[in-house]
């Protein structure tokens, strides 16, 4: 079922091989996202909460700071997580004689 | 007659059932899957042409059943399941066997018989014929993990069917009479009565059974476990079904239910953090599936007409995505054989189109504006906010940060990008990018339906399919501005921890979940008690034995042919013993007398 073929595309190159390339995707990436922050300086928003001093949904900045903070310390907590779960690939076909680790 | 066979849940139960008894030289292998294909497409087509109502209802044990009832609740989910079993179908069409189009069309079948059914039996009766159905779907992959699978998948549904049904029972005992379309209508009322009896308990077992099929916390691992198991078309067929009629059933009997809120919230929070650690990219949709779960149960348990508007909405809008997403997976996993973050990448040069229906996949599930969840999700969202759950709305927005980083970007990213893995396979099979046109086509519709609406004034065809009228703005300056800013943010998080080196990389390995109390600690005590039980047994027989052996020897002492009740006697004894007898009698005769 499976059709692994290497290098049949080989001498192709694809722009996203050269390394320098990557390196404009992730500046491109930063400078969409100075657009988007700068965005907040140009329309007001309705603050529904009270909460946080109306900076929850009506300050400035807060979806940036709380999308980048939120996704950021997701990663380092689910890292984390690996010490106590992660288990080998195997875990559940071993033996049970000898199956615990 | 007609009325039930060509019901929606009939025609194609019925018809699959048709298709797979035809003898294969009465029926080319073209025509059955043109005939596979015209029946969800000719029962969505009949669905049409009926007015809301009952329709076929039948008399069982003295008890009036509606198989068809039809509100604006149930039609959108018997849309929803036609066009799923239609795009599964096509996409199924990769391989030879038409085995698994056969049944996804069956199951399709019992999912809009529980969607539909007018009363609480009715819906039992498909409950248990989807979760049948849908384990064929598991084994079909023929490994030994996928029968492994399977059996635990079934076991679940099994836990569901039963709470259901006690649930039901306990009910009509209650109520003094069948459980019909008032008790399904009013179980919310049931479970706040807050009092200890039956109808109280009843709710709680419908509620859990319910809860299970909607993958609820630490009842969510079958869905895990198993949907990953299956074959590429499997997985398709199943995502579209199971958890998508808990989630009506959800809506229809505990609409506004305040546990479900945190519930939800739980959902949507907990499976991203194993998405991230996940390898196998299939399992890292099902974790999202759950998560997306979460977004509706939250809306059921809000409970305003926007809140449940929204939630159904993303039911909708989720089984076009997952299964899109699914698809692009199974696609992979067909073509290489394995759907490994830690082994796969640069797939983009040798699978380019399905990459580019993968990215609208995952714009979608991400919620980007101009794609579906930004239509759906938002509902829920608003809900929240004019409700003023504060907290909720934190964590549904932190759960929307994670849906992009792990189902948006870490899907395409580790499967097509990432490093060159040196693979090189063909495209995906015409059938599959048939079938993922359709569902990404779908899931830019709903996406764009509201800018159509707001620019040209065209009447949005998705909203006016919604239970409730539709009275909100999806494309706000605020909401645009505010969701991409939290979206690419997001988007700088993941490559910020990919360029330090701090992203955790893709290793292969299995993370323990729920299901590790039953697959582990459960077995343990299964085997404990198993023990015990051999020991006990061979105690007993061996003291049993000992016991028979005793008396045997006993037996043979005494009536043996030299025992001494097995002797030859003498007559003249025998004689004097029978004289001794009835001097006895006469004594004790006279002894009553006197």
């Amino acid at each position: 079922m499976a059709h692994h073929d290497h290098g049949k595309h080989g001498g192709k190159s694809y722009w996203l091989d050269r390394k320098g390339n990557v390196a404009k995707v992730f500046y491109a990436l930063i400078a969409v996202d100075v657009l988007w922050l700068a965005a907040d300086f140009f329309y007001k928003k309705k603050a529904e909460f009270d909460a946080w001093g109306g900076w929850a949904d009506g300050g400035f900045g807060f979806y940036p700071v709380y999308g980048f903070v939120g996704a950021f310390l997701l990663v380092l907590a689910a890292k984390q997580m690996r010490r106590v779960l992660m288990r080998s690939e195997d875990y559940y076909e071993r033996r049970r004689d000898g199956g615990a680790s | 007659m007609a009325e039930f066979l060509l019901s929606p849940p009939l025609l194609l139960m019925l018809g699959s059932v048709v298709l797979a008894a035809a003898p294969r030289n009465v029926l080319p292998r073209t025509v059955l899957r043109a005939l596979l294909l015209a029946l969800p497409v000719y029962s969505l087509w009949r669905f049409w042409g009926l007015d809301l109502g009952d329709y076929a209802q039948f008399e069982l044990f003295g008890q009036t059943l509606t198989l068809v009832r039809i509100d604006p609740l149930s039609r959108i989910f018997v849309v929803i399941f036609h066009l799923a079993a239609l795009i599964g179908s096509v996409y199924s069409f990769y391989v030879k066997d038409n085995f698994q189009p056969l049944v996804g069309v069956f199951y399709a079948g019992s999912a809009l018989g529980v969607v539909l059914a007018g009363d609480l039996w009715t819906l039992f009766l498909f409950w248990e014929v989807a979760a049948v159905s849908s384990a064929l779907l598991v084994w079909v992959r023929r490994s030994g993990r996928a029968a492994g699978a399977g059996l635990r998948y079934l076991g679940m549904q099994m836990v569901s069917g039963v709470l259901l049904l006690a649930g039901i029972v306990l009910l009509r005992h209650e109520v003094g009479a069948a459980p019909g379309w008032a008790e399904f209508r009013n179980l919310t009322g049931f479970l706040e009565d807050g009092g200890l009896g039956f109808s109280n308990l009843a709710a709680t077992l419908i509620f859990l059974a319910f809860g299970l099929k909607a993958a609820f916390p630490l009842l969510h691992s079958w869905l895990i476990d198993a949907y990953p198991e299956s074959t590429p078309a499997g997985a398709v067929f199943l995502s579209a079904f199971t958890t998508k009629f808990a989630i009506y059933a959800l809506a229809r009997a505990f609409p506004g239910q305040s546990e479900l809120i945190w519930i939800g919230a739980l959902m949507t929070a907990f499976p991203i953090f194993f998405a991230v650690i996940e390898n196998d990219l299939r399992r890292v949709l099902a974790y999202s599936m759950t998560n997306q779960l979460g977004f509706m149960v939250v809306g059921i348990g809000i409970g305003t007409e926007l809140a449940i508007n929204g939630a159904v909405a993303h039911a909708f809008a989720d089984i076009l995505f997952k299964g899109l997403l699914f698809m692009a997976m199974g696609a992979v996993l067909y073509r290489v054989g394995h759907v490994n973050g830690s082994d796969l990448g640069g797939l983009y040069k040798s699978m380019p189109i399905t990459t580019g229906l993968c990215i609208v996949g995952a714009a979608s599930i991400s919620a980007f504006p101009l794609f579906s969840a930004f239509a759906t999700k938002s509902l829920i969202m608003s809900a929240a906010v004019y409700k003023e759950y504060f907290w909720l709305w934190l964590v549904l927005l932190f759960a929307s940060a994670g849906v992009f980083h792990h189902a948006g970007i870490k899907i395409p990213f580790f499967a097509f990008f990432h490093h060159d893995s040196g693979i090189r396979c063909k495209e995906a099979p015409r059938s599959m990018i048939v079938a993922m046109v359709l569902a990404a086509a779908a899931s830019m519709a709903i996406g764009l339906f509201p800018l159509a609406e707001l620019w040209f004034g065209v009447a949005n065809p998705f909203y006016e399919l919604l239970p409730y009228p539709v009275d909100y703005a999806v494309y706000t300056k605020t909401h645009v501005i505010t969701q991409s800013q939290l979206l690419f943010f997001s988007a700088l998080a993941f490559a910020t921890l990919m360029r330090t080196g701090l992203y955790p990389p893709e290793l292969r390995s299995v993370n323990l979940d729920a299901d590790w109390f039953y697959r582990r600690v459960g077995l343990r005590i299964w085997d404990g008690v198993a023990t015990a039980f051999v020991a006990l047994h061979r105690a007993g027989y061996a003291t049993a034995g000992r016991l028979a052996a005793t008396a045997l020897e006993t037996a043979q002492r005494h009536l043996g042919p030299q025992g001494f009740l097995g002797r030859s006697w003498l007559t003249a004894s025998m004689a004097l013993w029978v004289a001794v007898l009835l001097a006895a009698y006469l004594v004790v005769f006279y002894w009553r007398l006197g």
